[in-house]
């Protein structure tokens, strides 16, 4: 089973500031870690290969400096780690992310299941995952809060929903984003750590990834931030409260008269 | 402070406390209560390659020694001191086979120990033989190629969860020390049970129960060293170990002096952080002091003994010494700082007040290692007539 990890490299701070000139995030003086979320999916892969075999992939788009947070992914027992660094990657939105990303997994040589965290604790956006899935044309199951079994080139998970999980079946290759209802993320090791030090860390580019310049970086990029804000935080909603469904409607039947909406 | 640790020592230092802070701290007070025996965090330890750090790469260890334990224990004890010590008992009972097992049980024990599939233990005190350790009463006869083992150990850590077990046993009562031989003796060996499990003040989650040997026969080749030699191999192992001893107090002393330091800048009394009165200021002044202090004592002599220096005693027990008063000081000030809710045990420092005072106890009374010391100076002394 070969599967692959997505990972992004995140500034350490839900209280990010935002640059008001360019609505984009300071990550000036912020520290970097890995998407807590990705951690979750390199969880989850690490468990289908010791539990399958075959090999984990992390690959990550990304300035040089997020070379550290692969490393970090082969501490704790990833196989392989690919950055994809260019120059002509910057100011990539998501669909941009999503079709750089898909190119480099479409450059390895085989792959069963692509696994992401549900979203990256800085954009929040949860869209490069599903988009990946697209770009490659495979099927993809978002907020997987269990991977249930994988046999017969097919994949069985939970889907979770607000009051209940739904349970999907795949043929592979899939891609599944994940939450962390997966389960712990596991500790790295020393002899993990001396070895992620030293490994090798392969570096795609553009030209290696044979992308069309014009998809990658901000001209690939339609994305344009207007404007920033805190929504409006919305009231919860009421339930009508009764013994049985008729007293329930029958509260309600009062209460929107009450307030003269019928 | 810079130690100037290496990559690998800095490696194992961030390692442990990333797994003291996570996986420990939040579970600690839960197993102080509990009094059971905390697996799955020594499974932690464990598949993070903590127990090799100490042994030999051809043991299947990652080649340091008394220093990077002493990183490791350290960072542990910060957040729970019974799950330290659980880690660093399997240490104690593992040197003694590394310093003097034959080659063939190094190759049997040590890549156990070291993978921390299993535990070892050490044990030597009896109902009779605390300080005075060489009067134990447990006895060795040796059987054709076995010997028969009888008596009662005491007080042993990690007792009914090692697998492996270094006993001191005598194979000449008349004999005194000189009688004194230690074996290796396998869980589960016929004749060899476990007996009461304490209840103890502090380090309640590791465990300390009796060892009872009845008749129990164990092949001639888990000898360790020569019949004889017991008691120079349990002084030579306490030299090495006391300095884990030492670590576990800067440890404990360190998780107090972070929890008094926290809850005096931000607890508020009389308009004003508690902190800012020079009362609790000057307390965290001396306490910060005295951790430090016997920081710098305790890794300059780990790294003597690492060094290879052949004259290891004194020093040992000077780290032991000092690093486990300034445990219960500091740990006695951090209660205090915490006044009412220091005493309460939904908060963290009560149980560190307990904890410490074992480091003043185990591995040799403080009384005594002040008499190893007492009488080392004085020996310098006459040599220098």
């Amino acid at each position: 089973m070969n599967v692959v990890v997505l990972i992004k490299q995140v500034p350490e701070t839900t209280d990010v500031k935002i640059d008001r000139k360019t609505n984009t995030l300071v990550r000036e003086g912020v520290s970097s870690i890995v998407n807590p979320f990705d951690m979750y999916a390199l969880e989850q892969a690490l468990r289908i290969r010791d539990q399958h075999g075959g090999k984990v992939t992390c690959i990550s788009m990304g300035p040089p400096q997020a070379e550290a947070a692969l490393r970090e992914t082969l501490a704790l027992g990833a196989d392989e780690a690919i950055l994809l660094s260019d120059q002509a990657f910057r100011g990539s939105d998501t669909l941009a992310t999503s079709y750089t990303l898909a190119k480099a997994i479409s450059k390895l040589s085989e792959f069963d299941i692509v696994i992401c965290g549900k979203q990256a604790i800085d954009g929040d956006t949860a869209q490069v995952g599903p988009g990946v899935a697209e770009h490659l044309d495979i099927p993809h199951i978002t907020y997987v809060s269990k991977v249930e079994e994988i046999s017969d080139g097919h994949i069985r998970v939970r889907r979770m929903s607000e009051e209940s999980y739904d349970v999907i079946m795949s043929p592979l290759p899939v891609l599944i984003t994940v939450l962390k209802e997966i389960g712990e993320p596991r500790m790295p090791s020393i002899k993990g750590t001396l070895r992620a030090r030293k490994a090798r860390i392969t570096v795609w580019t553009a030209s290696d990834l044979e992308v069309d310049d014009e998809m990658v970086g901000l001209s690939g990029s339609p994305t344009q931030v207007v404007e920033i804000f805190s929504p409006e935080i919305r009231p919860g909603g009421e339930i009508i409260e009764g013994d049985s469904a008729q007293e329930k409607a029958r509260n309600l039947l009062i209460r929107l008269k009450e307030d003269h909406l019928l | 402070m810079n130690y100037f640790l290496t990559e690998e020592q800095e490696i194992i230092k961030e390692l442990s406390a990333k797994i003291a802070d996570e996986k420990i701290a939040p579970r600690a007070a839960e197993f102080d209560e509990s009094e059971e025996f905390p697996w799955d965090l020594i499974r932690v330890i464990a598949d993070a390659d903590l127990f090799a750090v100490w042994v030999p790469e051809e043991y299947g260890g990652l080649g340091g020694g008394v220093f990077e334990q002493c990183l490791v224990v350290e960072e542990l004890s910060r957040a729970c001191a019974a799950v330290a010590v659980s880690y660093a008992a399997s240490g104690l009972g593992g040197f003694p086979i590394l310093m003097f097992g034959t080659e063939e049980q190094k190759q049997k024990y040590m890549p156990e120990i070291a993978s921390g599939s299993k535990l070892a233990a050490f044990a030597l005190t009896e109902p009779d033989a605390g300080s005075d350790a060489g009067n134990i009463r447990t006895t060795a006869v040796r059987d054709g190629d076995f010997y028969v083992l009888n008596g009662t150990k005491q007080w042993i850590t990690n007792g009914g969860e090692a697998d492996i077990y270094v006993v001191f046993a005598t194979v000449d009562p008349e004999k005194g020390q000189r009688g004194m031989t230690a074996f290796i003796v396998e869980k589960g060996t016929p004749g060899f049970d476990f007996g009461k499990k304490e209840k103890k003040m502090g380090i309640r989650a590791s465990s300390t129960t009796e060892l009872i040997f009845k008749d129990c026969r164990i092949p001639a080749e888990n000898l360790l060293g020569r019949e004889g030699k017991g008691f120079l191999i349990a002084m030579r192992t306490l030299d090495k170990t006391r300095p884990g001893v030492a670590a576990q107090a800067v440890g404990i002393a360190q998780g107090a002096l972070d929890k008094a330091a926290e809850y005096a800048s931000t607890r508020v009394q009389f308009g004003k952080r508690i902190g800012e009165f020079q009362a609790v200021e000057h307390m965290l002044a001396d306490m910060a002091t005295q951790v430090e202090a016997a920081r710098s004592l305790v890794y300059s002599v780990a790294r003597t003994i690492d060094a290879g220096e052949p004259n290891i005693t004194k020093a040992s027990s000077i780290a032991k010494l000092f690093a486990s008063d300034v445990a219960m000081k500091v740990t006695c000030d951090a209660v205090q700082i915490f006044g009412g809710y220091g005493y309460m045990r939904d908060y963290p420092v009560e149980k560190m007040m307990r904890d410490a005072k074992i480091t003043q106890i185990y591995e040799g009374t403080n009384q005594i290692q002040r008499s190893i010391i007492g009488s080392a100076v004085l020996k310098e002394a006459a040599r220098r007539k």
